[in-house]
């Protein structure tokens, strides 16, 4: 069996590494530190760890102002009060600053389970790429949540990392090359093309799996850099194999589907499918048993490629 | 700087006000000539800082949280060196560095950009922290309009700098009374302002905003109160200097006409003579 490893506690243990290597990090939190991880550097970095209270607005314009002093700032909370609560906070106190903030949101999407649809985000994507100059990582398991976790850090300037709470299928090896903004080719194939980001990384290979049983061979890319997004793969995909299929834990409005949609739109029309939280709000229940409810799983992404092929 | 001095500066800080607001045709005079006297204070007398080396090290920092007073720190900025006095008629004109509110990247001594209420505040708090993380003797000034009191982030901040006893961060609400759509005590009752900020944990100190005297008392005491941010709440009144101006909602976001102009000039250069 798979080992499941949920990416916020590889942002916990990553986050350790990196206070030793950065004596200039800093890392804030609004009363979650045990749910996001962050308590791990607190433990270790007590002086230079954070915790704002239950406070999100001001816990982005904290991080702000200890940005623009040098800090490089990991400010943490659940993704639905991050991006939603402190969205105008973060586009003018962050985005249009350029502060060296790195909102690492946990708890995004559907697999939030039973806390409900108050606290399931699928907009967060959506409102971060709209900020001119914000990076979007949405890692798809712990290894490549890591890699991508040091990169962002080791980069200048606001990016959103959208972690996740539930433990999910490791995917990558240690050895693996993950690269900020670029897609990574998991499984080549020249039918169609499955892009997916997040915890549907897995499932869409699991979905190729199937494909190919039923003599659909399907390629599989993981767009972990939501913005900027890699036109390059995506056209290539398109031209390549002719339609493509998007998977995310997000609503399809706004996401990976829409920003994969406008490389398309602009680059290389093709037939389109769009795998996501379908313009509704989410609710209590299970994780696999809300993927499964609300059309987020390899099963869904399998109908939604055979429909294509007809 | 003795008292004659500051008063004269204040004065030509609101002369250049007046005259990019006419220039602009658009922006806040209320806002800005109220804060002119702490503002003028700060730069001539209470900061540590270089005109020559805006990003020097260990320098003091001021955040204008109530950034459509933009006006009011771009003019005290250029009578102190930063800049000819004259780029700040380009204000609010398309390409210019003088933005409607501040903008960091573009003008020398501007530290944070701000101009959403509340941000300013908080932002002012995180690099409170960061001096002291670093033990930077730099201290961070940051102005509050009364009205930006309406503003729920203003005391998640409040809690956070008394919370983490930032005794590096003074605050200075500008108590003119006025918001756009009128009174503080009609549009939301903002007061009892000193009795929230010392419930949320902070040292008080209210003072009369255009006296050079008491500006100087109060930002001496801050200097000397130790675990414990500071809000000087200063009373003042919105459009000070500009008899047409004073203590009108209306003078809250439009800018003078030419007769206008020319009015309140004779008014504020009359002043230099007195």
């Amino acid at each position: 069996m798979t080992e499941k490893i949920a990416t916020r506690q590889a942002y916990g243990e990553v986050l350790a590494e990196l206070g030793k290597e950065y004596d200039n990090l800093v890392v804030m939190d609004a009363d979650l530190s045990g749910s996001t991880k962050t308590a791990e550097f607190g433990k270790v970095f007590p002086e230079r760890f954070f915790n704002m209270g239950i406070a999100e607005q001001n816990l982005y314009g904290q991080a702000a102002g200890l940005a623009l002093s040098g800090k490089i700032v990991c400010a943490s909370t659940f993704a639905m009060f991050a991006t939603g609560r402190a969205f105008e906070i973060i586009r003018n106190a962050i985005g249009y600053t350029q502060a060296n903030v790195k909102i690492c949101a946990t708890h995004a999407g559907i697999t939030v389970g039973e806390d409900g649809a108050t606290h399931q985000t699928f907009e967060d994507m959506a409102l971060m790429r709209t900020i001119p100059g914000m990076t979007v990582i949405s890692p798809s398991d712990a290894p490549s949540a890591k890699k991508l976790i040091r990169q962002a850090v080791a980069m200048d300037g606001p990016c959103y990392i959208r972690l996740g709470r539930a433990a999910v299928p490791v995917f990558y090896g240690e050895d693996d090359d993950i690269q900020l903004g670029k897609g990574n080719l998991i499984r080549d194939g020249k039918d169609l093309t499955i892009i997916a980001t997040g915890i549907m990384v897995s499932a869409a290979a699991e979905a190729a799996e199937r494909l190919s049983e039923q003599g659909i061979q399907a390629r599989v890319i993981d767009i972990h850099t939501i913005k900027p997004i890699d036109e390059e793969i995506i056209l290539k995909a398109a031209a390549e194999t002719g339609r493509i299929v998007t998977a995310e834990e997000h609503s399809v409005i706004g996401g990976l589907g829409d920003a994969t949609a406008h490389v398309l739109a602009t680059g290389c029309p093709v037939p389109m499918a769009m795998v996501g939280q379908q313009d509704t709000f989410g609710e209590s229940g299970k994780p696999d048993q809300l993927l499964k409810k609300y059309g987020m799983t390899a099963d869904d992404i399998v109908a939604a490629a055979v429909g294509l092929m007809k | 700087m003795n008292n004659k001095e500051l008063e004269a500066k204040a004065r030509e800080a609101r002369i250049l006000v007046i005259r990019a607001l006419n220039q602009a045709g658009s922006g806040h005079p209320g806002g800005s000539l109220s804060i002119a006297d702490i503002m003028t204070f700060l730069y001539f007398e209470e900061m540590n800082i270089d005109p020559g080396d805006p990003e020097m090290a260990g320098r003091d920092k001021c955040i204008l949280s109530k950034g459509h007073a933009a006006p009011a720190q771009y003019a005290a900025l250029a009578i102190r060196g930063y800049y000819p006095e004259e780029d700040l008629l380009s204000l609010r004109k398309l390409g210019s560095d003088f933005q409607g509110h501040p903008n960091m990247d573009y003008v020398p001594g501007i530290e944070m950009s701000t101009g959403s209420l509340g941000q300013g505040f908080s932002a002012a708090g995180g690099m409170a922290l960061a001096n002291r993380l670093d033990s930077d003797p730099g201290r961070i000034y940051v102005f509050l309009g009364d009205g930006e009191l309406q503003e729920g982030m203003v005391w998640e901040a409040a809690m956070s700098a008394s919370h983490y006893k930032l005794d590096n961060l003074v605050a200075i609400v500008d108590h003119n009374g006025l918001q756009i759509d009128g009174k503080n005590e009609d549009v939301m009752t903002v007061a009892p302002i000193e009795d929230k900020f010392a419930a949320f944990g902070w040292h008080v100190i209210t003072i009369d905003g255009h006296d050079f005297d008491q500006i100087r008392k109060a930002f001496a005491e801050a200097r000397e109160v130790e675990g414990k941010p500071v809000v000087i709440v200063a009373e003042t009144t919105k459009g000070k200097g500009v008899s047409f101006m004073e203590n009108q909602a209306g003078w809250h976001g439009k800018a003078p006409d030419d007769e206008q102009t020319r009015q309140a000039l004779e008014e504020l250069k009359g002043g230099e003579q007195a």
